[in-house]
């Protein structure tokens, strides 16, 4: 039996577990894995700038490949500075486990240097937490995170590690686990049949339906499965933020996103909806409006792996506890069985008013209003530049929502942002997560020049390892999202939220050794976006595009409303 | 309304706070709490009483249920059950109060199990509606301490909260 230190123990247990990158920052506390990840090769780690970035970077590469993303931070402010990081991937429920060093076991409790009770600190923001008391446990203990991780829900773990548990000289017998296995934890496999049956028959007497999926869907890997089931049925198709993609953005039975800044149409057919599909998607309240007056004459079918997401905001009609991708083949298998069809004529009077409304609003915007480019072509722009194929982040703000509703995500797990707990900083380094993994692909980083300087010290990050992600820098001078809502709530007082020095990005960039390019004028766009992707395609290249200050996100829903009370312009009103 | 939920927990260090957390992160009230060891000495027993409507309560056990050192969770008020609860009270007891307090402490089955020139410490187990009647009886003047344990409660009959 192969004796091992307690870091070469971690360092081994996590490629068995399937890891080939650590994002991380070294330090004292962990200066004995850092010494076992040096000698050997299996593993690589990233060094990043901020060890926030470090879970951003995990993140990303998380939700773009559907496995647990790895952080490895020191003990107290290593530590702390990963918590908007976990609190970011636990609330879009990312699967991800963060080894965190701690202060030698003797020493806990005593307020050493750098000594955080960490587990403390980020017990409402994991699924479950660990600490190390025995060498010997690490790798039952990193596998087990994995496993929680990644299972169920998945969500973020904490390995807290005290110092004395990683000591060189101290070597113990290594034991992977073949299979984990924990009493108290067993994540559901399947739907109810009965509820699935339920469920199909209130499907097949909709007369108005709608299908509206979340992030659970891309998380469960079962897009081709909800495609399979509008398409069979010809139902109309709504996606969340989080859901983007799960049903192809161009496909004619989508409705677009729905929601606060979702398309008028998809609002619209919610109101008016007699059964209404939840899909691995949870009512959240940037999707509902005012619960009292949502969906008014709906009838909820709720599907969700987690229990406590059923009947939370809104109650299910017919709840159904499982696996999105399970439930789906039930649900397709009963269909096939079922004597009953869809009533047509009622689906096809259904979509005449649906098509009626697409005209009514359609995603339009004015280009024409100013000298100034729309935020909107600009996303435009870069859809068609990457004909649409792109790995998209961003951060947060007006940008994210442009990017949301003008990028038409053909594929699932390639729109990639902070639905849930709305982070900026989020969208460079989860890029450069995603583009050391998917080498070949284009990554694009859509942002704004407020978000960005979140985490701008990560273009050194970049230099270092040769990560060439893009950057597309919606540059309106102020915090957008912010200014919007201070001009439609506070009559136009822009309370700190204009950036009144914001640095010149190009040279910025150029002094980490990137390619910097500046558009101002539109007809220079198209030009910029291909160099980008053609002639400097292997570097970094941040485009700072200047777009109009004053151009907000429409529709917009109504604060207190229903469904269907939204804006659709600075002046209209539905 | 008043549920009693009764709990199976891993018995290891942290396990207690992300109950308790789970309370203090989601707005939820907590009672009384009680939680020690069971025979199995890998296991807890928690018992919490918690107050809400069926959506409050249906929404706790959910969470209470995905922490993952929650191994069994039972709302005991759901059924038939015992719920128990033990109080020491400290009573002033000088003169005639002496015999009176001895007779109310009979009468709900207490037990003085402490006695000095001027107090008598009485100990009562019972509902804690029982308790409180008790303290209602003697007389709040004269109380001049109590230790509760919060609410103990198991289900009647055959049915039991096991692995």
């Amino acid at each position: 039996m192969e004796l091992l230190s307690g870091g070469e123990m971690l360092v081994r247990a996590l490629h068995e577990s399937g890891v080939e990158y650590i994002y991380g920052y070294p330090g004292g506390s962990l200066l004995h894995v850092y010494d076992a990840v040096y000698k050997q090769s299996a593993v690589k780690h990233v060094l990043v700038r901020h060890e926030q970035a470090a879970a951003h970077m995990a993140d990303g590469y998380a939700r773009a490949t559907g496995k647990p993303g790895v952080v490895m931070v020191t003990s107290g402010p290593g530590a702390t500075n990963t918590i908007t990081g976990i609190a970011t991937a636990f609330t879009d429920s990312i699967p991800m486990v963060v080894i965190a060093g701690q202060v030698m076991s003797h020493l806990v409790g005593d307020d050493a240097f750098q000594e955080t009770d960490m587990l403390g600190v980020s017990r409402p923001i994991v699924k479950h937490s660990f600490s190390v008391k025995r060498p010997e446990d690490i790798p039952e203990i990193v596998a087990k995170a994995f496993y929680i991780a990644g299972t169920g829900r998945p969500g973020p773990v904490v390995i807290d590690i005290p110092k004395d548990m990683t000591m060189p000289n101290e070597r113990y017998e290594y034991n992977y686990p073949k299979k984990v296995k924990l009493r108290s934890y067993s994540p559901p496999q399947r739907g109810h049949s009965g509820q699935i049956k339920k469920a199909v028959e209130l499907i097949l007497k909709a007369k108005r339906p709608v299908i509206y999926s979340g992030g659970g869907v891309i998380i469960d890997g079962s897009s081709d499965k909800l495609r399979a089931l509008v398409d069979r049925l010809n139902y109309p198709c709504t996606n969340t933020l989080m859901g983007l993609g799960a049903y192809p953005g161009t496909g004619q039975r989508f409705l677009g996103m729905l929601g606060m800044h979702g398309s008028y149409e998809a609002n619209m057919a919610m109101h008016h909806a007699d059964v209404v599909v939840c899909i691995g998607a949870r009512f959240d309240d940037r999707v509902t409006n005012a619960t009292s007056k949502f969906c008014p004459d709906a009838k909820f079918i709720h599907i969700d792996i987690d229990p406590s997401s059923i009947s939370k905001t809104i109650i299910a009609d017919v709840p159904i506890v499982g696996p999105v991708g399970n439930v789906l083949d039930e649900m397709m298998a009963l269909l096939d069985e079922a004597n009953e069809q869809p009533d047509e004529a009622a689906i096809a009077s259904w979509w005449k008013q649906i098509d009626e409304w697409r005209l009514r609003h359609g995603g339009r915007f004015d280009k024409n209003e100013s000298q100034l480019m729309k935020p909107q072509e600009v996303i435009e722009a870069l859809w068609t530049a990457t004909k649409g194929d792109a790995f998209i982040t961003s951060d947060v703000g007006q940008h994210q929502m442009f990017a949301a509703q003008y990028y038409k995500f053909d594929k699932p797990n390639r729109w990639i942002n902070s639905g849930g707990l709305g982070t900026m900083g989020f969208g460079f380094p989860a890029a450069m997560g995603i583009k050391m993994n998917f080498p070949d692909d284009m990554v694009v980083c859509v942002t704004g020049e407020g978000s960005i300087q979140m985490n701008i010290q990560e273009l050194s990050t970049c230099l270092q390892y040769g990560i060439p992600v893009k950057i597309l820098c919606l540059n309106n001078g102020s915090l957008g999202m912010v200014r919007q809502w201070q001009d439609m709530n506070y009559e136009g007082r822009h309370s700190n939220s204009y950036m009144e020095s914001l640095p010149d990005f190009v040279k910025l960039v150029e002094a980490y050794g990137h390619i910097g390019i500046k558009v101002t004028e539109r007809d220079n766009l198209a030009q910029a976006l291909e160099d980008t992707f053609t002639k400097y395609n292997d570097r970094l290249v941040f485009l700072d595009v200047a777009v109009d200050p004053e151009e907000h996100v429409y529709p917009m829903q109504v604060p207190l409303g229903s469904m269907r009370d939204m804006w659709l312009s600075k002046t209209e009103r539905t | 309304m008043r549920h009693i939920i009764s709990i199976l927990l891993e018995n290891e260090p942290g396990a207690l706070s992300r109950v308790v957390g789970l309370f203090a992160q989601r707005g939820y009230n907590i009672e009384t709490l009680t939680v020690a060891p069971t025979e199995d000495s890998t296991l807890s027993r928690l018992t919490m009483t918690t107050t809400g409507d069926d959506h409050k309560i249906e929404q706790i056990t959910k969470h209470l249920n995905k922490l993952i050192e929650v191994v069994k969770l039972v709302d005991l008020s759901e059924g038939a059950h015992i719920e128990r609860e033990l109080m020491l009270i400290k009573i002033k007891a000088v003169g005639a109060q002496r015999a009176e307090i001895k007779r109310t402490a009979d009468i709900f089955r207490g037990q003085i199990v402490d006695v000095s020139p001027s107090v008598y410490t009485i100990q009562l187990t019972g509902t804690s509606d029982k308790l409180e009647a008790f303290i209602e009886a003697i007389g709040p003047g004269c109380v001049l301490e109590t230790v509760r344990t919060g609410v103990s409660g198991i289900a009647r009959g055959e049915k039991v909260l096991s692995l």
